[in-house]
């Protein structure tokens, strides 16, 4: 425990700790608690009275795909960004010019996405 | 010969890591307890406000003005059946609600309520902020999944599909303040002094966070996923009891969590408002002032869930990645610029 | 002496959580297994100072690119009886790509680390920006200056990577209406609406 940094973080395991037996003691207190008596219906899966016709794990629509994937792209440019937003002071008008070069490259591909329509919900 | 073990035990290494692990535990057990307070009254204060906004009476017949209504929903969600429904992953179907709650619930380990009050005073409590927020889809998605149910799974992925457009917008909210304050501890950020034009620099930023929030804990005009006209109950349809209980307070907690973040980033956290530190309002701890202001911007979620209806998902989509995520990025440039520009950019940390 | 247990805890787990990762038969409980890895190097990364690294981690991989393998993993409807037939024609492909990962890597560990040629003040000293400034900032004085054309080419990287997203799924629907809120808001009222003036028992006029 000689690292300071390191202490900070004991804290944040034991948080974790509890709040995950918390929950646990929750749902496991309210299964004993309740009378449980599953029966055939009550289990299946609600589909507004009648019997499920497909499965429900089916294909979806690509779209979902390319949100994911555009997100992990600005993500990622947010993870650039924090770095560079605390230590601007350091490293001044070259900084600033950097980023400013990096984000303007993704601008453009933001541009091509929007006038492809890639940001559209249909 | 009990002094000797006395004294060793004393003395050991494992006494002061015990000692410290204690207070710890204490501090994190009354986190956790009044926030699990806090959150009770949530539900009570969102139905009562919804009422009175709809010129209703609202909750007013267990205890004195329904006051003890949480405390009676509780019991009833604790006493109902678990119901796993037949075709699910039982393991994941228990797991998503566990999860959703957990996470709702270790973010307030590096909230700061007062000067000094903070469980785990790390360097980088704002990206941990972030982290936690980016996991809340997991639960909304495995849940979903697990169930086996159509409607479950629509919700749950379009709910994921909403949260993650706007944690992108949130991304950047959080740069910009982080340009004025040169800090990733949450206690340097509340502190940090900040004149009065930056602050007029920064309200518009304030908005896209607020909205932002509102999409990413799925309230409404936002609430998508769990809407009743046409997927049910979203991701929960096949939940119930403490199951459920622990997705509704999971919600309620992560509302606090945004109007915590909205405090801490923009509105002073503990200090007196628009830091004014004149006499009268430094008498009030900071604490309850912080929970004031989380307060009243709880009061705005309410507010906004009584006033607007609900979004279309395609409106939903284009709000989020062509107005808040453009309008933001640039807003990062121009703060920057400008903070670079006066020569005001603030010292490291 | 709590660090090397943690150390030890972190590690076990993410080894066994890798191994979960290529033996789980179902698809998405190797993803979930795949995100309790990330955690765990994400706490190795924390022992080890770099908070900065661990929270990027997390956010980045955990809470981005594990999402995107969630949805392909929970919605491709693959049918994973049929993938493991074809595990005998890419096996030895794939033991070949194995043995070549792990020589670098043992290569890696005999060489030793080899340092980058020094540049700015943080890189020449190493060891105290733990306690004087935050691995933050010490990293955001590199990156943007003295990294410059990486960080650059990792402008161009994420380019391609966003149009070859674009190229690669979308298709348009035919016959999709959107809204377009400039028109709606520019409508006029002389454009949308008539008054007439109707003679009682002739009825409305035709248009």
């Amino acid at each position: 425990m000689q690292n300071p940094l390191l202490v900070d973080y004991v804290p944040i395991l034991i948080f974790l700790v509890v709040a995950a037996a918390i929950t646990i003691v929750m749902i496991a207190g309210s299964y004993l608690l309740a009378q449980q008596k599953p029966d055939s219906e009550k289990v299946s899966a609600y589909e507004c009275g009648f019997e499920a016709f497909t499965d429900a794990r089916t294909k979806f629509d690509v779209r979902f795909y390319l949100v994911a994937i555009l997100f992990i792209i600005f993500d990622l440019e947010v993870a650039f960004l924090f770095p560079w937003a605390v230590s601007l002071k350091d490293i001044g008008l070259f900084g600033f010019l950097s980023m400013a070069g990096f984000l303007g490259v993704l601008t453009v591909g933001f541009v091509y996405e929007w006038k492809k329509g890639a940001l559209d919900w249909e | 010969m009990a002094n000797i073990w006395f004294d060793l035990w004393h003395n050991s290494f494992w006494h002061g890591i015990a000692g410290r692990g204690i207070t710890i535990l204490a501090e994190v057990l009354i986190v956790i307890v009044v926030l699990l307070i806090f959150v009770a009254y949530a539900t009570y204060f969102e139905r009562k406000v919804l009422a009175l906004a709809q010129l209703r009476m609202g909750p007013n017949v267990v205890g004195p003005f329904g006051l003890l209504q949480p405390f009676a929903d509780g019991l009833k969600l604790m006493v109902k059946e678990t119901i796993i429904p037949a075709g699910a992953n039982r393991v994941l179907f228990l797991m998503a609600p566990m999860l959703t709650f957990t996470l709702a619930l270790v973010g307030w380990a590096v909230v700061p309520f007062d000067d000094g009050w903070v469980v785990a005073n790390i360097n980088v409590g704002i990206l941990y902020l972030f982290a936690i927020s980016s996991l809340g889809v997991y639960g909304i998605i495995v849940a979903g999944w697990a169930s086996n149910s159509k409607y479950s799974f629509l919700g749950g992925l379009r709910s994921a599909a909403q949260m993650v457009s706007y944690e992108v917008s949130i991304g950047f909210v959080i740069v910009s303040v982080l340009l004025t304050v040169g800090s990733l501890n949450l206690s340097n950020i509340v502190l940090a002094h900040q004149p009065f034009w930056m602050w007029l620099l920064m309200s518009p930023m304030l908005v896209v966070f607020f909205i932002s929030g509102l999409a990413e804990t799925n309230r409404p005009p936002f609430d998508l996923p769990e809407g009743e006209s046409e997927l049910v109950g979203g991701f929960n349809t096949e939940y119930s009891a403490m199951t459920f209980a622990l997705f509704m307070l999971g919600e309620y907690a992560n509302m606090f969590m945004i109007s915590a973040l909205t405090t801490m980033l923009f509105l002073g956290g503990w200090l007196p408002p628009f830091g004014i530190m004149v006499a009268p309002l430094t008498w009030i701890p900071g604490i309850l002032w912080f929970i004031g202001k989380i307060c009243a911007v709880m009061f705005l979620f309410l507010w906004v869930r009584a006033t607007l209806p609900r979004f279309r998902y395609d409106q939903l989509m284009r709000l989020g990645w062509k107005i808040f995520l453009p309008f933001s990025l640039l807003w990062v440039m121009v703060i920057a610029g400008v903070l670079l520009a006066t020569g005001t950019l603030p010292n490291p940390q | 002496m709590i660090e090397t247990i943690a150390f030890y805890i972190f590690s076990a787990v993410l080894v066994a959580s890798a191994i979960m990762v290529v033996f789980s038969s179902n698809a998405v409980h190797s993803v979930l297994f795949l995100i309790l890895a990330f955690f765990n190097a994400a706490g190795l990364f924390i022992l080890l100072g770099a908070e900065f690294v661990a929270m990027i981690l997390v956010i980045v991989y955990v809470g981005a690119v594990a999402v995107l393998f969630l949805f392909v993993v929970m919605m491709l409807d693959i049918n994973f009886s049929e993938l493991r037939k074809g595990i005998n024609t890419y096996m030895p492909f794939g033991i070949f790509l194995g043995i070549v990962l792990f020589i670098e890597l043992v290569f890696l560990v005999f060489q030793g680390w080899v340092a980058p040629p020094s540049g700015g003040p943080a890189l020449a000293a190493p060891a105290p920006m733990l306690t004087e400034i935050s691995n933050t900032r010490a990293l955001g004085q590199l990156i943007y200056t003295h990294y410059l054309y990486v960080f650059q080419v990792a402008g161009l990287i994420l380019l391609v990577a966003m149009i070859g997203a674009i190229v690669l799924t979308l298709r348009h629907r035919p016959g999709v209406q959107r809204q377009r809120i400039s028109v709606q808001i520019n409508r006029k009222r002389s454009e949308s609406m008539v008054i007439r003036q109707v003679s009682s028992g002739a009825g409305a006029p035709k248009l």
